[in-house]
């Protein structure tokens, strides 16, 4: 790898491995570049000012104009909008892919936050099933519990609840991080193929039950280990960044992480990448 | 999917019957084939309080047939006549609609197995509920359409659980609606979200018992599973702890009996349930929404886990 300190921007970039393939008949590289802003946003998506600050009460809103009306502030160039008696409604801050800070000021029903990227969402209250499904990016903090799919299939981000989850927490992720104060259910990790999970309470039954890949941190009692869950070596370099994520999440930074376990795939089910290009054709 | 709701204040009683109302309407996105309430009201306890059915409702979305109206008088004079027969006596009678009836009988015995089998045994009628305190109040629609018809909303009581139901493996009828009353124990009622994958063998066991099914519904199982259970000599909550083991599938249920309410859910976690505790109250139900119809201001709550049992008393 190049000295990425050192090279210029446009070999900096392809160090980094930032470039996009656009196939015209013949390959072409468009390379990424730090200084155009539009590498870094969605189309059309909307400039906010995290300084300029509202309140949206949603007491008598359905989820849909609820999430109309917080797409109608960030259009109006609002970057922090605190959201007021959300009432556990469900489907709450869905599809938000914008740079945005998102508080609300109660709990939420089913499927909050789900398909996000990029908004920094704190929730002073508890969320029910799949909350931030499929976040792409972005940090979601959770104050009280969780219900059950907690974090399922997401990408990127971190996703932080203080309290305690349900089941089938971070079930298929593929990426970021999810951090838990409490205990969680069974089946957590279950089928998950990267990204991280940080438990620091105990456990359920049947952890990691068939993840492909990713990592499980465990500081509690485990239920019982899933299908090919076995337990790897805590490095001191695991160690380094579980101290460092739990003091970004503002959650356990006096947590002896030392003791920790680390759970990780056995990969004896896993052997996709063993296949032959046409045998994974078939595979799929 | 199916929406199950329920609630217990400790040391009072409150209006129960709009309470659970605003709750199961607060679900309706569940399920509005049928609602069911199974209501503990506050009575002197000194007669049993006996709802039952001598017809179905045969409105829109019903899979029932047609009957005429004086098929149904025919039947309630048969079980009139039964009951004077067996010394029962009528105190109070209400008839709230052409096939559903509330009656407070005058009956000295312990067991209700006896009694039940012979007004079970007039052809068409069904008791939903026997208790001291239980009226168990189920039919077709939501639960706002289901207490305005049978007037629910100002019965005061200790607690209650109800049932939003969306029709899956059997029909659109009353007998098919939750709650399902803990034949043959008084008082005893049940609400089930989810699928039993065991129900044949077990309901096969528990009839050579001696144990009897109205409907093929899969959640009168539980009821029929924890009466037996109870019958063995099993307390509520080892009952319901043997349930985890004994019943197959996925599910979330509550129990309740004269002085208590419980909840169990599967050893998989797979169906919801998000409970609120306190020293004077607990609610739960499928989702939160349900327990901020009683409860709009900002409360701890959370989810039970895999394999939980727990029981309240009032």
């Amino acid at each position: 790898m190049a000295n990425i300190k050192t090279s210029e921007k446009k070999s900096k970039a392809q160090s980094m491995g930032m470039h996009t393939e656009i196939l015209t008949g013949r390959t072409q590289q468009k390379f990424f570049n730090p200084d155009e802003a539009e590498n870094f946003y969605y189309f059309g998506t909307y400039d906010v000012d995290f300084n300029k600050r509202t309140d949206l009460d949603v007491m008598n809103m359905s989820a849909p104009e609820a999430n109309k009306e917080i797409e109608n502030l960030m259009s109006q160039g609002y970057g922090t909008i605190v959201i007021k008696n959300p009432q556990g409604k469900h489907s709450l801050g869905v599809g938000i892919l914008n740079k945005l800070n998102l508080i609300f000021e109660g709990s939420l029903g089913y499927f909050g936050m789900g398909s996000c990227d990029g908004p920094i969402v704190r929730i002073n209250g508890r969320v029910g099933w799949s909350c931030a499904e499929n976040l792409m990016a972005g940090k979601v903090v959770i104050e009280k519990n969780a219900g059950s799919c907690f974090g399922a299939a997401i990408r990127g981000g971190d996703l932080i609840c203080k309290g305690s989850v349900g089941a089938r927490t971070g079930i298929d992720m593929k990426g970021g991080t999810i951090i838990i104060g409490g205990d969680a259910g069974a089946f957590t990790g279950f089928m998950m193929q990267r990204g991280r999970i940080i438990i620091l309470g105990d456990v359920g039954i049947n952890l990691g039950d068939s993840m492909y890949d990713g990592t499980i941190f465990v500081g509690g009692e485990i239920g019982s280990y899933g299908s090919d869950a076995v337990d790897a070596e805590l490095t001191s370099s695991d160690q380094d960044w579980l101290r460092r994520k739990l003091k970004v999440a503002e959650i356990g930074e006096d947590f002896d992480v030392s003791k920790m376990k680390k759970i990780v795939a056995g990969k004896k089910l896993w052997n996709y990448d063993n296949l032959e290009p046409t045998e994974k054709k078939g595979a799929i | 999917m199916c929406g199950i709701a329920g609630l217990i204040h400790r040391g009072k009683s409150s209006n129960v019957g709009s309470e659970l109302q605003g709750m199961l309407q607060a679900l309706k996105h569940r399920g509005e084939d049928s609602t069911g309430y199974a209501l503990y009201g506050d009575t002197d306890g000194k007669h049993f309080i006996m709802r039952f059915k001598v017809g179905e409702n045969v409105g829109e979305g019903s899979s029932s047939v047609m009957e005429d109206v004086s098929v149904y008088d025919e039947r309630k004079k048969i079980v009139d006549q039964t009951l004077s027969e067996m010394g029962a006596k009528i105190v109070k009678e209400e008839r709230t609609l052409p096939y559903s009836l509330r009656y407070e009988v005058d009956y000295e015995t312990k067991d209700l197995l006896d009694f039940s089998q012979r007004i079970e045994s007039i052809p068409g009628v069904e008791i939903l509920s026997m208790g001291k305190s239980l009226e168990v109040i189920k039919d077709l629609g939501n639960a706002k359409m289901v207490c305005d018809r049978y007037s629910l909303d100002k019965l005061v009581g200790t607690h209650a659980i109800g049932h939003a139901r969306m029709a899956t493996e059997s029909g659109v009828d009353i007998k098919s609606a939750h709650p399902f009353w803990g034949y043959p124990f008084s008082d005893v009622s049940v609400v089930h979200n989810g699928q039993l994958t065991n129900y044949w063998n077990n309901r096969r066991i528990l009839e050579n018992k001696g144990m009897r099914f109205m409907s093929e519904c899969d959640s009168e199982l539980i009821a029929v599973y924890i009466a037996q259970k109870m019958r063995e000599g099993a307390s509520l909550q080892e009952g319901m702890k043997d349930s985890l083991s004994g019943l197959d599938g996925v599910f979330t249920y509550f129990v309740a009996t004269k002085n208590s309410l419980g909840m169990a859910k599967d050893t998989m976690a797979a169906k919801p349930l998000v409970l609120y505790e306190s020293d004077d109250l607990v609610a739960m139900g499928s989702e939160e929404i349900a327990i901020r119809s009683v409860l709009p201001h900002e409360i701890d709550t959370y989810d039970p886990f895999d394999g939980e049992v727990k029981v309240w008393q009032i």
